[in-house]
């Protein structure tokens, strides 16, 4: 549908995470190291949870419907389920490549904290979640055509790039706290975020009921927005400290 | 998640949500000639417009002047297919192309988008009798195939997709009250870039530098081209060119194109399938005369293929006979019969056209008289009568012109019309099988539809037999033998149905393997280089004349293929034919080996050969070259919703 759809679909989608990465990343080549071994991780999770998907698909009826939809809410789930676990394999690899990086510096003391890592690997799976569901998509907006003429919304592509926004905020903060919550040893925290995951990409699954799974996702990005801020240290005197910096 | 389909191709399933293919689709395409390009051409990248059905006037003043949403993509109902409305379309910057619903419902009595006068200039003709002075050929040409327009224009004949179409307009362009329709909007776009532009000299200049300088050359253009096909009642030696010692021919001739504003659709059935089959049935019933009791002169029928763009196969041919390089020349002619347009003549006579400019030598205006005797004492006896229009009037446009042009030979056109011509639907989409009044009673079989024998049947085998006896006499054949002389209504009528209706039937599938389903369409094309083996047509015709005049041999297969290796078969003389054989119930054929004197001669425009591009003498029409022809339905936003997207992000 034009050049101002494809463009405009983008930066709604890749702008906040490119900001993040140009304004708090790009500058440290250990964070730019974890931050794409976090994608890579991701990208892991989704090829063995599509292989599965695809098996099932291939070894069942694929004229029945019903079924195809379950197997799809199936494969939805099961690959909520692998990213957690990679989630959490990351995390003990990092770890591992802390006590490394401690060994081998001059103060004894990693160049990168935990929380830092947090963040950064929540930022590459949420940018690499973001490209695989966010790309093709906009490739077709390119074409004169809209979506719509089988009858779906014709806010596809917006709403497609404002759920790939909330998904990849939403990573980032998954990861602080779910590396948090590793490191605390507190795991009711852990199991929060495989449950809210499970809930946002159960939601996903309402569209294209666009007013059913949208707000909701945004209320949970800044419910935990708001979580990551308190639990990676930051606290309402840090903040009015920031304010009055400012002024 | 990329969803697979049940057929198990995984396509980008956002592009399923978007786009209609619409996958029959018939183009109008660019052809080129010494000075001028025709036809029709989109942008690189297609053309894209808002859906607009063109079914009354005040729709048209929507589209030009009035509607909100230009360009606008015309779904054009067949009524307003001509050349007033066209022309508007042409000069409006509010038409991004032109989709034409092909339909018998509201077509007008008479739509020929060929010329008023066609071939002026490649004919024999000089300044006075040229450009249709004294007769006008085609009165009821409106010129349209040969005008250049800048969108592309397609014809819808599936009656499926244009239901698709509708439906899409009907839901979301409909004018309500009146009042302009709302985004989103259905529209279509188009896709028929060509690659060359200008005109011939233009295009294979640069072909020629891309073969010359370039790793990867890509071609632009190709010249029309393709095979005439010859046969004869006494075989000719095929090796040796040149004037062919004491053989005095009698040419039979008839065309074998058409052509229409679309490309590749020229159904062409009084233009030229009524002559084939006329030539095709005489051949049929002189032969078994021809070879129990031969006439003194040679009878040679061709075929030529091209005639319509200036008469590539015939100027072809007698290039070739002025260069001693056919099996004959032009001192072994002594007289052209040509077969044009005779299947409308109903009841009504037949006209003997001759030439008024060569009949003014004694010697030949003597030989046409006598022609035309001839050709009236054969029509003794039969429904059919001839008579001769009047001596001031020059040939039509025909073959025979272009054998003038190399000195005076004695010939007639035979036509079912003394002035202008009785077709209505000349050169284009609708000179079909209705055209010619072949109509089959409902409820027969195609087997029983193909034995069928129509009126339209019945009249051609009388102008069949009329054609074959005088071509016997012509020959200098005995008067006694004539009443021999008749052809087979059977065989007309499964000519009929072969080249009108179906070509997919049981007589050509036991002839050669078949092509798909419907008529054949009579369209030149681009010949062997392109199109793999020869062109339907013109194989069909090739195969039929074998199954006509062959004699059936027991040779293998492998001997079929190479019958030099044989003492008793002689490849310069015959050609050799490995046929399927009919097929009945239970098994296909058994294929057999047949042996006739049918060959095919190129039929390409000498001009391509002299690498004379810009010729005057000679054809040089050629046709351009493209990358993909194809149509998509979809919905367009607003530009108000376009915008609101880049908004929402700068905002955010």
């Amino acid at each position: 549908m034009t050049l101002a759809v494809f463009f405009g679909c983008a930066f709604i989608a890749f702008g906040p995470s490119f900001a993040l990465f140009v304004f708090t990343i790009a500058r440290e080549p250990l964070r730019v190291i974890i931050l794409i071994a976090g994608a890579f991780f991701w990208l892991l999770s989704l090829l063995l949870s599509s292989l599965v998907w695809f098996i099932a698909i291939k070894a069942s009826n694929s004229q029945d419907p019903s079924l195809q939809r379950g197997l799809l809410i199936f494969g939805v789930f099961f690959s909520v389920l692998l990213q957690e676990v990679f989630r959490f394999a990351y995390y003990r690899l990092l770890r591992k490549a802390n006590e490394g990086l401690a060994a081998i510096s001059d103060d004894d003391s990693s160049a990168i904290s935990v929380r830092q890592m947090a963040y950064v690997a929540g930022l590459g799976f949420g940018i690499m979640s973001g490209a695989f569901s966010m790309i093709n998509v906009l490739s077709d907006s390119l074409g004169p055509g809209t979506v719509g003429i089988f009858g779906d919304s014709q806010y596809y592509f917006i709403t497609a790039a404002l759920m790939t926004l909330a998904l990849t905020l939403l990573h980032t903060f998954w990861g602080v706290v779910f590396f948090e919550g590793c490191e605390k040893s507190r795991w009711w925290v852990i199991a929060a975020v495989v449950s809210l995951h499970l809930l946002v990409a159960g939601l996903s699954l309402l569209n294209p009921l666009y007013e059913g799974s949208l707000p909701p996702v945004y209320v949970i990005t800044l419910l935990m927005g708001v979580w990551a801020f308190f639990s990676s240290g930051g606290s309402l005197h840090s903040l009015s400290a920031l304010c009055t910096r400012k002024t | 998640m990329c969803v697979s389909s049940a057929a198990g191709v995984c396509s980008s399933s956002v592009e399923q949500k978007i786009y209609v293919e619409l996958n029959e689709t018939v183009p109008c395409v660019r052809l080129l000639n010494a000075t001028h390009q025709i036809g029709c051409q989109s942008s690189m990248s297609g053309d894209t417009g808002v859906l607009h059905v063109l079914e009354t006037q005040s729709d048209l003043d929507w589209i030009l002047s009035s509607g909100p949403h230009p360009p606008y993509m015309v779904i054009m109902e067949t009524a307003f297919f001509n050349r007033s409305v066209m022309m508007r379309m042409k000069n409006s910057s509010r038409v991004s192309g032109v989709a034409v619903i092909v339909s018998k419902t509201g077509l007008a009595q008479n739509f020929s988008p060929h010329t008023t006068c066609p071939n002026q200039n490649t004919g024999v003709y000089g300044s006075e009798l040229a450009n249709c002075n004294v007769t006008v050929w085609n009165p009821l040409g409106n010129g349209l195939s040969y005008e250049d327009f800048s969108f592309p224009v397609f014809a819808l004949k599936d009656e499926n997709q244009t239901q698709v179409i509708r439906k899409c307009y009907e839901d979301h362009n409909q004018r309500v009250n009146g009042s302009a329709p709302h985004y989103p909007l259905c529209a279509m776009q188009l896709f028929s870039h060509m690659h060359a532009v200008t005109d011939t000299v233009t295009c294979m200049r640069r072909t020629d530098l891309q073969n010359r300088f370039s790793i990867n050359p890509e071609v632009l253009c190709d010249p029309l081209s393709d095979f005439n096909v010859w046969t004869s009642t006494r075989p000719l030696n095929s090796s040796a060119k040149g004037h062919a010692a004491n053989e005095s021919v009698v040419i039979a001739a008839a065309r074998l194109d058409g052509r229409s504003f679309f490309w590749e659709q020229a159904p062409a059935a009084e233009g030229t399938v009524s002559g084939i089959i006329t030539l095709l049935a005489a051949i049929q019933a002189l032969y078994p005369v021809t070879q129990e009791a031969p006439p003194p002169r040679n009878i040679f029928f061709t075929f030529f293929q091209g005639e319509a763009f200036d008469y590539i196969g015939s100027s072809k041919m007698v290039y070739d006979m002025e260069k001693n390089d056919f099996v004959i020349d032009l001192k072994n002619v002594h007289s052209i019969l040509e077969i044009g347009q005779v299947g409308l003549h109903s009841g009504r006579s037949l006209w003997m056209h001759s030439d008024p400019v060569s009949r003014k030598n004694d010697s030949v205006n003597e030989a046409v008289s006598e022609m035309m005797n001839r050709m009236e004492s054969a029509a003794a006896g039969l429904s059919v009568s001839v008579g001769h229009p009047s001596f001031s009037q020059p040939l039509p446009p025909s073959s025979l012109q272009r054998f003038l042009r190399a000195g005076p030979i004695p010939g007639l056109v035979l036509a079912d019309h003394q002035k202008s011509f009785s077709n209505r639907y000349y050169e284009s989409m609708y000179d079909d099988a209705e055209n010619l009044n072949v109509t089959y009673p409902p409820g027969l079989t195609p087997d029983e539809q193909l034995v069928y024998e129509t009126d339209a049947a019945k009249s051609l085998a009388e102008v069949a037999t009329l054609v074959a006896r005088s071509l016997y006499l012509q020959a200098g054949g005995e008067n006694n033998s004539l009443s021999n002389i008749t052809a087979d209504p059977k065989t007309v009528a499964q000519l009929l149905y072969g080249f009108l209706v179906q070509k997919n039937n049981s007589w050509f599938r036991s002839l050669l393997l078949s092509a798909g389903p419907g008529p054949p369409q009579f369209y030149i094309g681009l010949g062997p280089r392109i199109h793999g083996p020869v062109h339907s047509v013109t194989r069909f015709v090739q195969y039929i004349l074998a199954n006509l005049t062959g004699t059936v041999t027991n040779l293998t297969e492998s001997q079929c293929q190479n019958p030099s290796e044989l003492s008793t078969e002689n490849k310069d003389l015959f050609s050799y034919f490995w046929v399927s054989g009919p097929a009945s119930v239970n098994s296909t054929g058994e294929p057999f080996c047949v042996r006739a004197s049918v060959r095919l001669s190129e039929a390409v425009s000498p001009a391509f050969e002299l690498l004379e591009y810009g010729s005057r003498n000679y054809s040089t029409w050629t046709e351009s070259r493209w990358k993909s022809i194809r149509a998509r339905i979809f919905l367009v936003a607003s530009r108000e919703l376009e915008v609101m997207q880049t908004k929402t992000q700068q905002n955010c």
